[in-house]
C-alpha cells in the first residue's frame, strides 16, 4: 500500500515537471507576447540580421521542433544566454540561489516556529483577549504587502536610527577575516529575513489557530478532558498532533508564497538573489533569465508539494494503514 | 411545479448547512471584527470616491520649484509632495480607486472561472471531473506571484492586462473549494427529486445548486479580494503597473525609486503603504468574520 502511493505520487510529480516545463515553453516561446517573436518581429533589424535572429533562436524549425529542441536543451541543462549579464543563464541562477536559499530558509525556520506557537496560544484560549490580540495582530501583518513592511523596517532600522544595513548582502570592501565576513553577512540578513517572517508567522498562526479550534471541539478531546489531562498536555500534546494535518498542507503552499515574497523583499534590500534577479530581469526585458528563474521557482514549489505529500502520509495514521 | 420543489425545500431542510440563510450578513455585522471591517470598508469608499468632491485640487499642481519637491505635511499639502512636487494626498485618494478597481475586476474574473469550473466539475463528477481538477491542480501548484510577474511583463501593465492577469491566475483555489461543496450536493435526495421531476442539468445546477454554494462563494471572494490587491500592489511595486494610472503600488514604487526614503520622505512611503494595509485588512476582518459565522465550531465552544 505504502509502496502505491509513493508510486502514484511519483507519477504525478514526473507528470507535473514535464506540464510545467512544457508550460513554460507555451508562455516564452509561442505565445504571440513572447519574447522571441518579439525581438525577431521588431521594425530595426534588415533582412540579413532578421535571417540570422530568426535561426539563432531556431525560429526556422516547425514549433514541433522548436518544441523538442527546447526539451533537449533543457534535459542537458542549458536555459539559455543571458542577454544582459552575457553569461549562460544557469551561471547567473548559479549565483543568486544560494543566497534566496538562506534568505528563505532562515525566515522560513523561525517563521515555523513563532507561526505555530503563537497560533496554538490563540486556540487554546479560542476567543479571549490573547486570542483577540493573536488573531488581529497576525491578520494585521498578513494584510502587508511584504515589500512595504520591510520599507517600514527600513525607515526604523536605516534611516531614522541606523543600527541595521538595509542593503546588499556585505559591507563592500570590508577585509576583516572570515568569521568578521560570517558576521556582517548575518548583519545584512537581519531585516529581510524579519521582514518575510512577519508576514508569514502571522499566515502560519491564522492556520495553526483554525487547525486547532476545529480539533479542539473533538469527542476524544472532551474524553481526555474529563479523564483529567492536564490542559498542557491536551493543547501541545493532543491537539496540536492532529492539527499537523492541516499545518503540513499549508506548508506547500507556503513555499509558492513565501518565494513571492522574496522578490519583494530582495528587491527592497537589494539581496542578490533570484528574486532581485527576476526584478532586474524584468526591469531589463532580459527574458531569458526570467525564463530559468520562474522554471527554478515553479520547481521548487512543486518539489515541496511532493515532500509535504510523502509527510502526510507518514503522520496521518489513516493513509498510512489505510 | 417549481414552487412545489421550492416549498419541498424549505419544509425539509435539505439545504446544506451554509444554505442562504437572510442571516449570514447579519451575523457578520454581530461579531465585533465582522463589524469593525464593515465599518473600515464604508469608511474607505467615502475616502476614496467622495473625497476628491470634499476637497477639491487645484489640478496636479507640479512643483515649480525645488522648495515644493518632496515637501513634509504642511496646511495646504495635508500629507506633503511626491519627488514631482504633486500632492500627496490627491494620488492617495485617486490611486485608490484603481487600486480597489483592479482588486474587484481580477476578483470577478476568478470568481465567474472557479465557481463555474468547481460547479461543473463537481456536479457532472467523472472524466470531465478528472480532467477539469488535474488542470486547476496544475495551476495550483505554479507559484503565483511569479507567474503573475511573468505574465505582466509579457503581456503589458495596462491596469486592464493587469486584471486579466491576477484573475486568471487566482481561481484554482476557488474551483477546489466550490467543487467538493457541489459534490456532496449533488448526492442529496432533493437532487435526485428534482432530476426525476424532469428538471435538466442547468436548471439544477443554477436554481438548486448554486444558491446553496453563494455563501462559500462570497466567504472565498473576499479572500481572493484581499489578494489580489495585494498581488496589484506587488507588480506595479515592482515596475509592472499602468505607468498612466497610478496606483497606490505605484506610488510606493516611485517613492522607492526617486530616494524618497533616504532623505526620510515617511509621508510620501506610509501614506499609500498604509491604505493598502487598512483596505486589504478590512476585507480579512469580513473574511474571517464570514468563516466563523460559516464554521459555528470555530468559534470555540468553551
Amino acid at each position: 500500500m505504502n509502496a502505491r502511493y509513493f508510486v502514484r505520487k511519483l507519477s504525478t510529480l514526473v507528470v507535473t515537471l514535464f506540464l510545467t516545463v512544457s508550460f513554460n515553453f507555451l508562455l516564452f516561446h509561442v505565445l504571440p507576447g513572447s519574447p522571441v517573436q518579439l525581438l525577431a518581429r521588431s521594425g530595426h533589424y534588415d533582412a540579413a540580421a532578421k535571417a540570422s535572429l530568426t535561426k539563432l533562436f531556431g525560429l526556422n524549425h516547425g514549433l514541433l521542433t522548436q518544441y523538442f529542441i527546447y526539451l533537449k536543451n533543457m534535459v542537458q541543462g542549458d536555459l539559455g544566454f543571458s542577454y544582459t549579464y552575457r553569461k549562460p543563464v544557469t551561471t547567473v541562477l548559479g549565483a543568486a540561489v544560494g543566497n534566496t536559499v538562506l534568505l528563505v530558509g532562515t525566515a522560513t525556520a523561525i517563521t515555523v516556529f513563532i507561526g505555530i506557537w503563537l497560533g496554538v496560544k490563540a486556540a487554546s484560549r479560542a476567543n479571549s483577549l490573547t486570542d483577540t490580540a493573536i488573531t488581529v495582530t497576525s491578520l494585521t501583518l498578513w494584510s502587508m504587502p511584504d515589500f512595504f513592511t520591510g520599507m517600514i523596517l527600513i525607515f526604523a532600522a536605516g534611516v531614522w536610527t541606523h543600527v541595521l544595513p538595509i542593503s546588499g548582502i556585505e559591507t563592500p570592501g570590508l577585509t576583516v577575516g572570515w568569521l568578521g565576513h560570517l558576521l556582517d553577512i548575518a548583519k545584512h540578513l537581519i531585516l529581510p529575513a524579519l521582514t518575510l517572517m512577519l508576514v508569514n508567522a502571522a499566515e502560519f498562526s491564522l492556520i495553526t489557530r483554525n487547525a486547532m479550534v476545529d480539533v479542539m471541539v473533538d469527542d476524544y478531546m472532551v474524553t481526555a478532558r474529563a479523564k483529567g489531562v492536564a490542559k498542557k498536555v491536551i493543547v501541545w500534546h493532543h491537539a496540536l498532533r492532529n492539527a499537523l494535518l492541516p499545518i503540513v498542507t499549508a506548508t506547500a503552499l507556503y513555499v509558492g508564497m513565501v518565494l513571492g515574497g522574496a522578490i519583494q523583499v530582495e528587491t527592497v534590500f537589494s539581496w542578490p538573489g533570484m528574486g532581485l534577479l527576476i526584478y532586474n530581469s524584468v526591469e531589463q526585458r532580459d527574458y531569458p533569465v526570467l525564463e530559468g528563474c520562474f522554471l527554478l521557482f515553479a520547481i521548487a514549489v512543486i518539489a515541496t508539494n511532493f515532500i509535504s505529500d510523502i509527510l502526510y502520509q507518514v503522520l496521518d495514521a489513516r493513509v498510512r494503514n489505510n | 411545479m417549481n414552487d412545489d420543489v421550492l416549498r419541498v425545500e424549505g419544509r425539509e431542510g435539505e439545504t446544506a448547512p451554509s444554505s442562504n440563510r437572510p442571516g449570514v450578513w447579519r451575523e457578520v455585522w454581530r461579531d465585533t471584527m465582522g463589524r469593525v471591517g464593515i465599518l473600515t470598508l464604508l469608511g474607505i469608499l467615502v475616502t476614496i470616491f467622495l473625497g476628491p468632491v470634499i476637497f477639491p485640487f487645484d489640478g496636479q499642481s507640479f512643483g515649480a520649484s525645488a522648495t515644493s519637491i518632496l515637501q513634509a505635511p504642511t496646511g495646504s499639502h495635508w500629507m506633503g509632495t511626491t519627488e514631482l512636487g504633486q500632492d500627496v494626498f490627491r494620488q492617495f485618494l485617486l490611486g485608490g480607486r484603481i487600486s480597489l478597481y483592479v482588486g474587484v475586476s481580477a476578483t470577478v474574473i476568478a470568481m465567474v472561472l472557479g465557481a463555474g469550473l468547481g460547479l461543473v466539475s463537481g456536479y457532472y463528477a467523472g472524466w470531465r471531473d478528472t480532467v477539469l481538477m488535474r488542470i486547476t491542480d496544475f495551476f495550483l501548484v505554479l507559484p503565483t506571484l511569479p507567474l503573475i510577474i511573468v505574465l505582466a511583463a509579457l503581456f503589458g501593465q495596462s491596469i486592464l492586462i493587469t486584471s486579466l492577469v491576477i484573475g486568471l491566475t487566482s481561481w484554482p483555489q476557488t474551483a477546489r473549494i466550490i467543487r467538493s461543496q457541489v459534490l456532496s450536493l449533488r448526492e442529496r435526495p432533493l437532487v435526485m427529486r428534482v432530476r426525476s421531476l424532469g428538471a435538466g442539468d442547468w436548471r439544477i445546477m443554477s436554481r438548486h445548486i448554486l444558491p446553496n454554494v453563494t455563501p462559500l462563494i462570497f466567504a472565498n471572494l473576499v479572500l481572493v479580494l484581499s489578494g489580489s490587491i495585494l498581488a496589484q500592489a506587488a507588480l506595479a511595486f515592482l515596475g509592472l503597473g499602468d505607468p498612466v494610472q497610478v496606483s497606490w503600488g505605484t506610488m510606493l514604487h516611485n517613492a522607492f525609486n526617486s530616494g524618497a526614503m533616504s532623505s526620510g520622505a515617511w509621508w510620501y512611503t506610509l501614506t499609500p503603504g498604509v491604505g493598502i494595509v487598512i483596505m486589504v485588512l478590512a476585507f480579512s476582518l469580513i473574511g474571517h468574520a464570514l468563516d466563523r459565522v460559516m464554521n459555528p465550531l470555530r468559534r470555540g465552544a468553551r
